[in-house]
């Protein structure tokens, strides 16, 4: 019992290591190919989108905003096109978060993480920045060496760092100087900014989102992705056998060795792999992972490595796709000789695509038939009743008519239930003593206070559920709210 | 004292020089931005000291060379308030009561006005609705005293009734019993009387003719013929189902004997004319306005 513990030997080899692993600067090398192409296009699209949809306009008359998709916050509407939306209406947005949600479970289950991959704004603004980074700096090879060089800086490189970030802070500041304009008319707000007369809070905002693009996309990068996103974690929940990910094919990659080799091996009639060793998957990998150790968390599927590999097979002269959009199920059906088989339908997606129908076509289904005109009513609550001089009951209401609508409104107030009752509105000389009329101007609403007025002895119950109903005279809209008329 | 002459073998950090029970602990100091930023602070909190209100005394506290006090900042918004608030009162204070009323803005305004002010100076008597109790009227209904037009609703909040103002509404219900003018049988007749005006039941052999001569002689100089009232004087109806102190037999009997002189406050001098206004708007928007 008295020998001495060394405390080294009582630590395993397997985790003395330290918890802390820092980054390895990734430097993607440039790729040409099918799924390249493919990103720049939707690069292109989405950045499109996002600078210059608040430029695009959208006429909805006189007195009304003219831009296609505003956040209107001072006067509490949301613009899109022909839709405009009040705060009451605010539950269509969690109808289109559900869209969302399931949209992005449905391509998991389909292409693995093709969000993460090509559309999400992460993946997008590095991409970006990395392609300023090779066009000024130069490609991979270039950019280790310079790093690396320990040489005095010489103007040439010092110009082309600042050259880099300029670009970087320019693309930055455009980016969020294009989210303030969804909160303002972007014209007047562009030509407000430029003259230095902007609010305040636009200057922050572009000051803000400014730097998170510029820190985001120019130095946190895929580290965004392997240790804030909470989405790899949420995919991996969602993925299933079926779904399709970018795959090394080990079935054919295996085993590797050289162009040479492999064909004096082939030559024998030998078992040899397609992959030659090259490296090409991992150089223009932009989390600097090896795809051929299989899925791993890192790995965004942005298929570069696919047009990488593609173009080496290409030349080797060797079947393309040895790196494809694949699963574990294809991998060993061809290791056992049999026809891979590709399930896009099955019940996961059918049931995704079914819930995106559902909820995107009943948000369509409301917003098409939502009334533009809206009532609500409020009971006096002290005193809740009244008793005249000569013994008639009267209720008091306030009533909020809301018109929506792109037009002025004559309203028309109706109350049923109350037997022999009159209505009167305040300030409202009405010609029609039971059916007083309102003007409610365009996209507004009114506050009203409504009095019904009934004989008691026609009403002798202490409660009897009263009926407003409004109705636009011009179009015959109607909208209707009930509430009770109460007895002293 | 710690001895930091200790080196753990494994790290290979110094320890803290502690041991308890053969434990010991790396000496792991907080990071020197850290130290720097905390005594940054603490500097900062010294600089605080002296510009702004930090230490209590006594009897106050220390003001600091600044000045600031967060009450004064409040003062400031109030102020500010007041100013926004007084353009739009100054258009209340131009409009006349009939234009208050047609304009919808202006109505909007007056209401939201005269809600706030009837919370703070009526609701005490009036309830926060207006709804009223015995003795104080209910504003929500078809029956004044004083009448229920704009104008003379105004007149009421101005001048008040039996206030000691000048214009004050004058003219009370008289103790007919407790002055010696009517015995207590004459006193219960009347009432009956009375009661029968607005068609409630009366006492089992009641003397009616006995009872309108009464009511001839004595109560309608004030309550005017078949006992309508007049609001010059603020004599109420009797005719109607309104009773501010109550139509049981008890309770009349208790009027005509002790007399009635409910007081409402003159309001001018206590609130500024555009704000009368917008009462006077309020009160009449309640419903029961002429």
């Amino acid at each position: 019992m008295n020998k001495t513990v060394n405390p080294k030997d009582l630590i395993s080899e397997d985790n003395n290591g330290p918890l802390y692993a820092a980054r390895k600067k990734v430097y993607p090398q440039s790729v040409n190919g099918t799924f390249r192409r493919i990103k720049w296009g939707l690069m292109a699209f989405c950045l499109g989108v996002y600078y210059f949809l608040p430029f695009v306009r959208w006429n909805r008359g006189l007195g009304a905003p003219s831009q296609a998709v505003l956040i209107d916050l001072p006067n509490s509407r949301f613009y899109f096109f022909f839709i405009e939306l009040w705060p009451q209406e605010v539950y269509y947005f969690t109808g289109l978060l559900i869209v969302a949600a399931v949209a992005l479970f449905l391509m998991n289950s389909i292409g693995g993480r093709i969000w993460c991959g090509y559309l999400c704004p992460q993946t997008v603004w590095t991409d970006l920045f990395y392609a300023v980074e090779r066009l000024v700096e130069g490609d991979r090879r270039e950019r280790m060496k310079k790093d690396k060089s320990s040489d005095p800086m010489k103007l040439e490189r010092i110009s082309e760092i600042v050259l880099k970030h300029s670009i970087w802070l320019l693309i930055a500041w455009w980016t969020g100087g294009a989210w303030v304009l969804y909160f303002n008319d972007a014209p007047t707000l562009v030509k407000e900014l430029v003259t230095f007369q902007g609010p305040v809070i636009a200057y922050v905002w572009i000051g803000i989102l400014t730097a998170t693009t510029y820190l985001l996309a120019g130095y946190m990068r895929e580290q965004v992705c392997t240790y804030m996103c909470p989405w790899p974690r949420i995919q991996a929940a969602l993925t299933d056998e079926w779904a399709l990910n970018v795959t090394y094919r080990y079935d054919r990659g295996e085993k590797r060795t050289s162009v040479k080799k492999a064909a004096e091996l082939r030559a024998l009639g030998q078992q040899v792999g397609d992959c030659v060793d090259c490296y090409q998957c991992v150089a223009v990998c932009p989390t600097g992972i090896d795809i051929r150790n299989g899925p791993q968390m890192e790995c965004i599927q942005c298929g570069l490595c696919i047009d990488a590999c593609d173009n080496v097979m290409a030349k080797i002269g060797r079947p393309k796709r040895l790196i494809g959009y694949d699963n574990d199920i294809n991998i060993h059906r061809r290791q056992e000789g049999k026809a891979p088989i590709y399930r896009i339908v099955r019940p996961r997606t059918v049931v995704y695509s079914a819930i995106i129908a559902a909820v995107g076509g009943f948000m369509i289904y409301t917003l098409a038939t939502r009334s533009l005109l809206d009532v609500n009513v409020l009971h006096d609550r002290n005193p809740v009743a009244v008793k005249l001089s000569d013994g008639s009951i009267r209720n008091a209401y306030t009533v909020r008519l809301l018109n929506k609508s792109g037009y002025d409104r004559v309203i028309a107030i109706d109350a049923h239930g109350p037997a022999n009752a009159t209505i009167h509105v305040i300030g409202i000389d009405s010609v029609t003593p039971d059916r007083p009329m309102i003007v409610i101007p365009r996209d507004s609403t009114s506050e009203l206070r409504l009095l019904v007025t009934a004989p008691a002895e026609n009403n002798p119950e202490k409660s009897i559920p009263v009926r407003f109903h409004v109705t636009d005279i011009g179009l015959g809209e109607v909208a209707s709210a009930t509430d009770n008329f109460v007895s002293p | 004292m710690t001895d930091h002459s200790e080196v753990d073998t494994v790290t290979g950090k110094s320890t803290t020089g502690h041991e308890w029970d053969g434990i010991k602990e790396l000496n792991t100091p907080l990071p020197r931005w850290w130290v720097i930023c905390f005594y940054l602070t603490i500097i900062w909190s010294i600089g605080y000291w002296i510009v702004y209100p930090a230490w209590p005394l006594i009897q106050s506290n220390t003001t600091g060379v600044f000045g600031y006090s967060s009450r004064a900042d409040v003062a400031v918004e109030l102020a500010n308030l007041e100013k926004i608030r007084g353009d739009k009162m100054v258009a209340l204070g131009a409009a006349s009561l009939a234009d208050i009323e047609k304009d919808p803005a202006l109505l909007a305004l007056a209401r939201a006005k005269g809600r706030t002010v009837f919370g703070d100076n009526c609701a005490p008597c009036h309830g926060s609705g207006g709804a009223g109790a015995k003795g104080f009227p209910n504003l929500n209904d078809d029956d004044w005293l004083w009448g229920g037009t704009l104008d003379q609703i105004m007149q009421t909040i101005q001048y008040g009734a039996r206030s000691g103002h000048a214009k004050t509404h004058e003219g009370q219900m008289l103790a007919f019993g407790k002055d010696g003018v009517l015995k207590g049988d004459e006193i219960v007749t009347v009432a009956n009387y009375v009661r029968s005006l607005s068609g409630l039941s009366t006492r089992n052999g009641y003397d009616a003719a006995k009872g309108e001569k009464i009511f001839a002689e004595n109560c309608v100089a004030c309550h005017g013929d078949g006992g309508k009232g007049n609001p010059e004087l603020g004599a109420p109806n009797l005719t109607d189902k309104i009773w501010l102190y109550g139509s049981d037999e008890a309770s009349l009997i208790e009027t005509i004997s002790q007399g009635r002189a409910g007081v409402m406050p003159a309001w001018e001098g206590r609130l500024d004319l555009a704000t009368i206004k917008a009462m006077a708007v309020y009160v009449h928007s309640l419903g029961g306005g002429k």
